[in-house]
């Protein structure tokens, strides 16, 4: 199907298609900036951005919605594109970063620092969380591609849990022994925007950044991987270097989506499928597409998830777990047998 | 000329016209099991900030005055839902797994545990202090009926998500993981908006716990497990015919898809309550039927084997949360998923190598 839509011509807009997806993402980080709990009219936000004069709206506008929409920007695309790496190099329509123990395992490593050497602060602890993001991501990977026939949806999807269920076993045990770890924790894992920590903004960047360079050299390796590791040897791909890089690119940009922004389960699991379809199997443009889409879609679950409660608001991990799930769940039941 | 004769192997046992094939092996275990069981119990009840000897432990369950109120009002109870508790997801891991032929199926990945687990933080964080304190009262009888809710609910739903024209063990695992991943999410965001003493208390709920089980927590289960445990015995008589696979079960008569929902329904039935008495305990329901399979040495999880091997490995495992790190008690969860975790990787990798897959 997809192979007849690419002779078809179906992905020969692509260009355009980029553009518009840019504009999406703009609009979508307009709407979180404009709309919030506090009714701010345009104008005022126009001011808040360009002229300031520290009345109450602009402090609302400059300290709490322009650092929420940044983290949205950064957490956004460093999951989607970590999304469609992952399910690249594992070739697997259900992997996610979220669901593959990366999380689990940048939480894990955090509690720890803040249980035995009373770490506070995101610029502290993140070093924990990538440490604790990589460790456990390699953990699953050998896990589930341990044995003959390398690593299938389901051997992935379970190792991650095993390994998830496991940190989680620790993590558990931990903050039920420190009362403060414990009150850090559960906000972390909730998964949100708001409340972060404008500080850390400048500290991720550049992880954000290297992992998309990262990711960016790694996508013709991936389309070579796309057609089994042996065709992508004959065309002279190190296979090696490219698994390497490629995970590499995945821990950055998870672990550092991860401990800004906490368990955002689900975005980088659904992006990808997404781009997909709009961009055609070629890596080099499904990578852009992905990181595009998924900051669009974690401010518009940001966005939404301020407009269903109001004047309170519902998480936007929430949100992303509510729509997430019945999308793996479809996806697992589109398929006859999991074998893939 | 000798013959050779597999230790613990099958033997024919003949009476006049009538023989029957006994396996030593699968019968021993429930005996040693219980055995194992019965010692690993006086420990558990010997233990504590107040030690008291095994042997003195066995006086004072016989009768004799000593330590009474220690030993039959607070650690004899615990150590009964402990085993219970196991005895009640070992059966049921047994029939899930037999069910599905899949040996990573559990009533764990038919979300029974995450379904219960925010149910329970959802009535704990809106009955809590933050609430006015509602709880009391309410917590003691409502938290185990609202897990037994959830639990059933959640066991229920995921396997008609995963039901298409059949079932499919895989899909079913699938199906549980996303299940579970939702419900995860929707727990860490309650626990986010509760007070940190509310969220204090559910943590150690949701992580499964036997600490400060009554006799109330005894009865419930031991009453559902005298009614049930008969009853799953008695019906698994279809197991036999279901573990061929649906096309030669069918051919023998069986309802398949009817008999297959009733046995589900059954383990989800004895997962949801032993989850309502003492919270999600994880792995215990994966693990003690592989390892009774193994220990009986037969091709499928014995129930009655498995049964009695999630008793021992439940109070094992608390026996070890209690003692293991010295003053701190931890929930039995936290060590039943820290080792059963293990178990799970050993077995995908295991069955990998058997190219089940």
């Amino acid at each position: 199907m997809l192979i007849e839509a690419v002779r078809r011509g179906a992905f020969r807009h692509r260009p355009a298609v980029l553009l518009c997806l840019v504009l999406m993402t703009a609009l979508a980080a307009l709407a979180s900036v404009m709309i919030g709990a506090r009714h701010v009219p345009p104008a005022a936000v126009w001011d808040a951005i360009f002229a300031p004069s520290g009345t109450e709206e602009d402090i609302v506008v400059r300290s709490l919605r322009l650092p929420r929409t940044a983290f949205g920007v950064l957490a956004g695309t460093a999951l989607g594109v970590a999304g469609a790496l992952v399910q690249g190099h594992t070739r697997n329509p259900l992997a996610d970063p979220g669901l593959l123990g990366v999380t689990q395992g940048a939480a894990f490593a955090m509690v720890l620092s803040i249980f035995t050497f009373g770490v506070t602060g995101v610029g502290t602890y993140i070093w924990f969380g990538f440490t604790g993001a990589l460790a456990a991501s390699v953990l699953v990977f050998v896990l589930g591609g341990s044995g003959r026939g390398g690593a299938t949806p389901l051997t992935l999807a379970l190792a991650g849990a095993a390994v998830t269920a496991f940190l989680h076993g620790l993590v558990a045990g931990l903050v039920l022994l420190d009362e403060q770890a414990m009150d850090t924790y559960r906000f972390w894992q909730a998964g949100a925007l708001a409340g972060r920590d404008a500080d850390a903004l400048p500290v991720l960047l550049p992880f954000v950044l290297a992992g998309l360079v990262l990711a960016t050299a790694n996508a013709s390796g991936l389309n070579a991987l796309a057609l089994g590791e042996d065709v992508a040897r004959s065309l002279g791909h190190r296979i090696g270097l490219a698994r390497a890089v490629g995970v590499a690119a995945i821990t950055l940009l998870t672990g550092a989506a991860v401990a800004a922004c906490g368990a955002l389960a689900f975005l980088g699991l659904i992006v990808p499928h997404l781009a997909r379809a709009l961009s055609g199997p070629d890596h080099r443009w499904l990578l852009p597409f992905s990181g595009l889409l998924g900051a669009t879609l974690l401010l518009a679950a940001d966005v939404t998830g301020r407009l269903v409660a109001r004047p309170g608001e519902v998480e936007v991990g929430i949100m992303l777990a509510l729509l997430g799930g019945p999308f793996f769940i479809a996806l697992v039941r589109r398929r006859k047998a999991m074998r893939l | 000329m000798t013959t050779v004769k597999r230790l613990g192997g099958p033997r024919a046992l003949r009476a006049g016209p009538a023989s029957f094939r006994v396996r030593p092996r699968p019968l021993l275990l429930v005996p040693a099991g219980l055995a194992v069981l019965a010692l690993l119990m006086a420990l558990n009840i010997g233990r504590g900030d107040y030690p008291i000897g095994v042997g003195e432990v066995v006086r004072t369950l016989l009768g004799s005055p000593e330590n009474r109120f220690v030993v039959m009002e607070l650690r004899l109870p615990r150590a009964l839902t402990g085993a219970l508790v196991g005895a009640a997801l070992g059966l049921s891991g047994a029939l899930t797994q037999s069910i599905t032929r899949n040996p990573l199926a559990s009533p764990d990945t038919l979300g029974v545990g995450q379904g219960a687990s925010v149910v329970v933080v959802a009535l704990t964080v809106a009955t809590g202090s933050a609430a006015g304190g509602a709880g009391g009262a309410l917590a003691g009888i409502g938290i185990p009926l609202a897990a037994l809710a959830g639990g059933l609910v959640s066991g229920v739903f995921v396997y008609m998500l995963a039901w298409r024209s059949g079932l499919d063990g895989y899909r079913l695992v699938l199906v549980g993981i996303g299940f579970a991943g939702v419900a995860s999410n929707i727990k860490w965001w309650l626990l986010a908006l509760g007070d940190v003493n509310d969220a204090s208390r559910a943590m150690a709920w949701i992580t499964g716990t036997l600490n400060a089980r009554g006799w109330e927590h005894v009865r419930p289960v031991a009453l559902a497990l005298a009614v049930l445990v008969p009853a799953v015995l008695i019906g698994a008589f279809a197991l036999g015919s279901l573990r061929l696979g649906d096309e030669p079960a069918r051919g023998l008569g069986l309802r398949v898809n009817l008999s297959r929902s009733l046995l589900v329904l059954a383990a989800i039935v004895l997962a949801s309550i032993a989850t309502a008495s003492a919270g999600p305990v994880e792995f215990v329901a994966l693990a003690a039927p592989q390892i009774a399979m193994r220990l009986a040495g037969t091709g499928q999880p014995p129930l009655v084997g498995s049964l009695v091997t999630g008793a021992v490995l439940t109070v094992g495992a608390d026996l070890i949360a209690r003692t293991a790190f010295g003053g701190v008690e931890l929930p039995v969860g936290v060590v039943t998923a820290v080792l059963g975790a293990p178990l799970l990787v050993y077995l995908l990798v295991r069955s990998r190598r058997k190219a089940i897959l």
